[in-house]
């Protein structure tokens, strides 16, 4: 029966009050937005003043480089996560290993992405932003704390990096926390190769892998 | 074992543009650009702490529901007595397209306001729309009927004055 009383006013409430609102930034100054009244601005600030309030436990943002989109994401302490591909996945294992708290919020992450800038340029040889290593713990963080001494250029067995650990049998662990381990590139799992050089697997793709040492002028061609 | 909830990206990235158009219907875009902010952050604040993730745009909108409330307080208290109620302009200045029944919406008591943009205006099930405002599901279609009929009676009496 409201539907019949009431259908010419039913059907005014069903458009969109938002349609045709200018962008919720613009000043007069600034031409208007393609998408005018779209909410993306007002997210975006409605979430820089989370950020202030310390809200934010997870930021994240998707980056394009030359070895293809990475998802880069940030905790207060410092950089926790890198993964190839976009936030798909990704943002669900953050939410439930760190805190649900995860958002979009690309300004945390913009030190990390002039320093990755520089490198895939062939202009930075180490990387200087803070890590949270939160999601490694035990044996494979020790190995992924040991790799911080290969440095650009060069490259390590597994067996190396077991004898380097003090487990000079632990070379399939070794491996086991290179294949998890959560930030690659920084903390450069793609240094390690079998013995003898054969390459061995990257969570990335082998191409990226050559790519990368490549890059360093670890490997020729 | 804590509950697992999903991002909360994935919270505003579903219901973003329906709270932006709640809350402009219920308060106006400029007053609505505010609750916006205060309904998200409040949102992020109280997220880790929900006993499950069922009905998460219902949570979100309740969180709605309490900003807009507190904003019309906010604005009794700071308001300053006139003789003649202020007119309602017939073209809108900031710009919202039917100025006067969105006016008359803003002027709803606060439950008629949530029912009527919940069920009309967002399209939502009467379940969602009662535990949106806190009430039975009799009361919410209790709710949007009275608040249409109230729309009407207002509107039609625009057009006669």
């Amino acid at each position: 029966m409201t539907g019949d009383e009431h259908a010419d006013l039913v059907a005014r409430l069903r458009r969109d009050p938002t349609a045709g609102l200018p962008p919720p930034s613009s000043n007069g100054h600034a031409p208007p937005a393609p998408d005018a009244g779209d909410v993306g601005a007002l997210v975006a600030a409605a979430l820089a003043r989370a950020d202030a309030d310390d809200l934010v436990d997870v930021a994240w943002v998707v980056e394009d480089t030359p070895v293809g989109p990475l998802t880069l994401a940030a905790t207060e302490r410092g950089l926790v996560r890198i993964a190839f591909g976009d936030e798909e996945g990704v943002l669900d294992e953050l939410a439930a290993e760190v805190s649900p708290r995860v958002v979009h919020l690309p300004r945390r992450l913009d030190g990390l992405r002039h320093e990755l800038d520089e490198y895939f340029a062939g202009d930075r040889r180490r990387f200087d932003v803070d890590l949270d290593r939160r999601l490694s713990h035990g044996y494979r963080r020790t190995v992924l704390e040991a790799l911080s001494d290969v440095s650009y250029g060069q490259t390590v067995s597994y067996k190396d990096l077991a004898e380097r650990t003090g487990n000079p049998k632990a070379s399939r662990a070794v491996g086991t926390a290179m294949a998890t381990n959560p930030i690659p590139i920084v903390v450069p799992c793609h240094r390690v190769l079998r013995t003898g050089g054969a390459l061995g697997g990257y969570g990335g793709g082998v191409d990226t892998k050559v790519w990368l040492l490549r890059r360093e002028g670890a490997l020729l061609g | 074992m804590a509950v697992t909830l999903p991002p909360f990206q994935t919270l505003l990235d579903d219901n973003a543009v329906d709270l932006h158009r709640f809350l402009v219907a219920s308060v106006g875009p400029h007053d609505g650009a505010d609750c916006f902010q205060e309904t998200v952050v409040a949102a992020l604040r109280g997220y880790p702490d929900l006993p499950h993730a069922d009905n998460l745009r219902g949570w979100l909108f309740t969180i709605a529901h309490r900003k807009v409330i507190d904003h019309a307080r906010r604005r009794q208290r700071h308001a300053l007595p006139v003789a003649e109620p202020p007119e309602v302009p017939s073209v809108d200045p900031e710009g919202l397209v039917d100025a006067e029944l969105w006016a008359a919406v803003r002027g709803l008591p606060p439950k008629q306001r949530t029912a009527v943009v919940q069920r009309h205006l967002l399209d939502r099930p009467y379940d969602e729309v009662a535990a949106i405002i806190g009430c039975s599901e009799d009361a919410a279609r209790q709710n949007v009927r009275a608040g249409l009929q109230r729309l009407r009676r207002e509107l039609a009496q625009e057009v006669t004055s």
